[in-house]
Parts: structure tokens; sequence; C-alpha cells
């Protein structure tokens, strides 16, 4: 499959301080990637130097097959850009705003006004058409935002937090859109809700100070990062009894009790236990009501690389 | 050079011009200053009229000399250069400086626009704006029009020289302004290096020798002068060109720094 975004060893520095460090990574044309990390971890950074606007110390990134610095024009003619504090001209209106984007970007005059309803269409900004930015909420300046992004319908997609100030039916909204870009487009989004990264994307990279932590799927993620599985049992039993027996079946690892009958059991690495785990509670003479394999989450997931990290960095 | 997105680029800083208040204010006092000098040398024109034309028999020669351009416009036309200096920097301030402190900047720059594309859509703006603001001032030589003879070519050549001024002035302005972020500090500047170009044409008429000479080609308000008589001299409209070409370079430098100041 044809790479969209292609980064080799991205270094930048401010002053004396490295926010990115040597990054590698590479996204193919038509996938959504979820960009992930803690505060200060070097996303926003990595994100403004692939939309062309901050230059790499050292290192290149290739979009659409144009290096970044030294065909920045083509570069910024394939991608569309939300960045992450929206700042928008408050003396225009809406429609101002866009008619201005929309040209800058070269779109024809004569499909101007097509374009222009339709990315209000998909944003939900047609009740706020003629209103000056400045008067615009959160939430309509964020919209705003994604609108002139998605003007022209460009190859890439640069989203850096997409949904943040939305409601809730329009973060729904939203995410669909972005669903139904994956295919034709390329996605890069980068945000701090874990749950939407799991929804939207199909691959996620994770960077801690300035660093690809991990870059898979959710689910593979998941799988790598859990120690083993884990698997939910609702007992009904002495729930001390329960516990104890739970701890001397061969595999099991840790169990915890969760209160009314519920413990989680984490087991060993690649071990199903779940016919083992349920004949025991069986022939123990307890009622068995349920029995089911949980995921590590993502947030588990990141809070587990994002910790792990620390340690190796400080030593 | 992207000449739709110039074209968006003016249309959209005419728009944020024209719907802001310091357009309008500064407006009001530049056609204030102006009018108020328009009417004092009208009526002091009128005054020495009626007086040479009493003393006609006496002395013709006088009253041959006496004329609309060098009595009402010439000076006029003098004292709105140096108006230019305050009004350049309150048009020019907010045109880069403000992009960046707002943030603005992040999108702008991030659209596939040439550094020129945006220098020229910026200064191609402010130009407008400040021909808008000088044709007001054309009301004044309509008037003269009707109540005395006016020497059309003469004016023509002085707005020449006024737009060809500001031209230089507001390349200077906008240069100042991508030099920082704070919209105050671009005006400041602006019109330190304003005045510094007028003292200059100050300086030469204290010495003599190589540096007056120096100082005199260099002058901008020597380069205007010869306008304002009606005359245009190829070495004034050169010097002026390569002004504003040079300030527009020295802005695309600065803004082309932040693609090599990794």
């Amino acid at each position: 499959m044809e790479t969209m975004i292609e980064v080799q060893d991205l270094t930048k520095y401010y002053g004396a301080t490295c926010a990115v460090h040597r990054l590698n990574f590479e996204v193919a044309a038509g996938e959504i990637v979820g960009f992930l990390g803690p505060n200060g971890a070097g996303k926003t950074t990595t994100l403004k130097i692939m939309a062309g606007y901050l230059p790499p110390t050292s290192g290149m990134v290739r979009i659409n097959g144009y290096d970044c610095v030294a065909q920045s024009l083509e570069v910024r003619s394939s991608l569309g850009y939300l960045p992450e504090n929206v700042a928008i001209y408050p003396d225009l209106t809406v429609t101002q705003f866009l008619r201005f984007a929309a040209r800058a970007k070269g779109v024809e005059a004569k499909a101007e006004k097509a374009e222009i309803d339709r990315v209000m269409a998909d944003c939900g900004l047609e009740e706020v058409r003629n209103t000056l930015t400045a008067s615009l909420s959160k939430g309509f300046r964020q919209r705003l935002g994604l609108a002139q992004a998605l003007l022209k319908l460009p190859p890439l997609l640069i989203l850096d937090e997409p949904t943040i100030g939305l409601d809730p039916s329009q973060i729904v909204e939203i995410r669909q859109l972005i669903k139904d870009l994956a295919g034709d487009h390329t996605v890069m989004l980068s945000t701090h809700i874990l749950p939407e990264v799991s929804q939207i994307c199909q691959r996620v990279i994770i960077i801690n100070r300035g660093q690809i932590v991990a870059s898979d799927t959710v689910e593979n993620l998941s799988r790598q990062v859990g120690r083993g599985d884990r698997i939910l049992m609702l007992v009904k039993g002495p729930e001390d009894q329960v516990a104890a027996a739970l701890r001397t079946a061969p595999g099991v690892a840790q169990v915890s009790g969760q209160g009314e009958g519920k413990f989680l059991v984490e087991t060993g690495n690649g071990l199903d236990l779940r016919p083992q785990l349920a004949r025991l509670v069986v022939e123990k003479g307890w009622d068995l009501l349920e029995l089911k394999s949980q995921e590590f989450t993502l947030e588990e997931v990141f809070l587990d690389l994002v910790t792990e990290e620390e340690p190796e960095e400080e030593s | 050079m992207n000449l739709s997105g110039c074209a968006a680029l003016v249309r959209k800083e005419l728009t944020i011009y024209f719907a802001t208040p310091i357009f309008y204010i500064m407006g009001f006092f530049f056609l204030l200053l102006s009018g108020y000098f328009f009417y004092t040398n009208l009526v002091y024109y009128s005054m020495l009229s009626i007086q040479i034309a009493q003393q006609a028999a006496q002395n013709p020669q006088l009253q041959a000399q006496l004329n609309a351009q060098e009595m009402v416009f010439r000076p006029l036309f003098q004292v709105l250069a140096v108006v230019l200096l305050l009004v350049v920097p309150l048009l020019t301030m907010r045109l880069l400086a403000e992009e960046k402190r707002s943030g603005t900047a992040e999108l702008l720059f991030t659209y596939p626009l040439t550094d020129w594309s945006v220098i020229l859509g910026k200064f191609l703006s402010a130009l407008t704006v400040y021909v808008v603001l000088l044709a007001f001032t054309a009301i004044y030589a309509i008037a003269t029009g009707f109540l005395t003879s006016v020497d059309w070519g003469a004016l023509l050549t002085s707005y020449l020289g006024m737009i060809l001024l500001g031209g230089s002035l507001l390349s200077l302005g906008l240069f100042a302004s991508s030099l920082t972020e704070n919209q105050i500090i671009a005006a400041v500047m602006g019109f330190s290096l304003l005045l510094l170009l007028w003292i200059i044409g100050l300086a030469q008429m204290l010495g003599t020798g190589p540096w007056a000479k120096v100082f005199q080609a260099v002058s901008i308000m020597d380069h205007y002068d010869n306008f304002t008589r009606g005359v245009i001299d190829t070495r004034d409209l050169v010097y002026h060109v390569s002004f504003i070409f040079f300030f527009l370079f020295l802005t695309k430098r600065i803004l082309e720094s932040r693609r090599w100041r990794a």
C-alpha cells in the first residue's frame, strides 16, 4: 500500500529542550491513525512539523511523497490541518472565513459555494453561517476549524484533538464523519479521549517524552501489554473460599474480589483457563453465574506503556 | 505565486480593515488634518491673490507665479507626507504581528500560499486602504477647480508621488510588523524607522560634502518633493519601486526564517 506519511529520525528542539527525539513511523494511505501521549509528549510538535508550520531540527518528514521542508508548498496542498487551539479571525463571519480558506486552498471560484455548503453541512455550521467568528461558542469554533480542514477534501487530514469542546451528539457525528473518510483519505488525529481512538482508529501510535513507545492496532496492544488474559467471574458462594480456591488453581497469577460475587482472575501469558475455572467452581458446588474473558482497555494499555517508560528514562 | 490565494488574502484583509474601528478613527483624523491644512492654505492663497491682484500693475511677474498647485497643493502634500509618518504604522502594525499573536498564523502558514502571496496580499490590502483614504482628499481638488484654475497634470503627479511614498512607507511598516508578535511594538518600530528616514532627509541640509550627498540620495522626502512640483523624475520612480521591493524582500526573508530557525 502507498505510504502517505513517512517520518524518519525526526528530532525537534526548542532551545535546549528536546520535544521530539528521533521519531520514526509510517502511515499508509487510507489509514486512520490515533496519536496518543501524555501532555508534553511531543504530539502537537510532531503534527505541526507534518503540517509544514514548524521546521524539524533534524530528520525528515515526507507527506504524499513530498519533503516537508524542501517541498513545503506541495505538502501544504496535500493536507487539511486542524490546529490544537483553533484561532480564527474574529472580524470575519463564518462564511467569509470559509470563503477565504477555500480560495487560499485553491478551490475554483465556481466550485467555491458548493464546497463551502458541503463542509458547513458536514460540520453543522449552517445556523451560524452569518455569525462573526468572535461570537461563536467553543464547540462551533472547533467545528469551523474542522470545516476549513475538510475544504477541498485533501488526501491527508491532520487533526489535533478534533472533538474537544463538542457536545456528545456532535462528537458522535464528527467521529462518524472521520470514519467515513477512511479509505479515500488518510487521517492522523491526536486526542486525549482514549475510547475515541478505540472507536475510530485502525492503528495507534503512542509517544512519551518525544519517543514512540508503541505502534500497533488497539487489539494487538491490549494483548501485548496484558501480562496474560483476564477473566471476569460471577460466582454464588462464600467469597473468601471462592477466592482462595481460584488462587490455588494452576496458571492463575492473581485474583481480586470485586464484591457481590465478582472476581477478576489474571492468568499467565497466553493461557485460557476458562474451562478449568468453570469446572473448579462447579466441582466445589458453587453456582457459576457468569464467566467472560476481559481485554485490557486502551486506558490501561496507555498507562502501562507510559508509566513503564518512566523508570527506564530515569535510569 | 498563487494569484487567487493572494486575491483571497487581499479580500480578507480589506474585510478586516473595514470591520475594525481603527480605519474609521484614523480616517477621521487624517481627513480632519488634511482638511484643516487645505483650508488654511486655500484661505492664505486667496488673501494673497487679492493682495497681488491689487498690486498687479506694479508686479506682473509675481502674479504669474501665483498658482493653486504651488500655493495650496504643494504645501498640503508636503504636510501630508509628515502625517503619513503617524498614519502608516497604524495601518501596518496589525498585518503580520496580529497573525502571530492570535495564532491565526498557524492556519495561514499551513495553507498552500507562497510567502510572496502572503506578503503581496498584505501589502496590497494596506495600499488599497491608504488609496481609499487618499481618494477622499480629491474633494479638495474638485472644490478648488470650481474656484480657480488647477494644473491637473501637476496635481495627478502629486497624487502619484503620494501613492509611491505611501507604498514605500507601508512596505517598511509591514517589515516592522513581521519582526514582532506585538502590535504596539510593531507600530513603535515602524514609526521610529519612518522618523529615522525623515531625519536623514533633514541631516543633509546641515552639512556639505560627500555625506550630504549620500543623505540626499537615500532621503525619502527628497525623492518625493519633485512629484509635488509636478515633475516625474525616473530616479524618483526607481527609488520608490526599489524601496518597496527591498522592504518586501526583507519581510519575505523574515517569514522564511521561521523555516530554517529550527
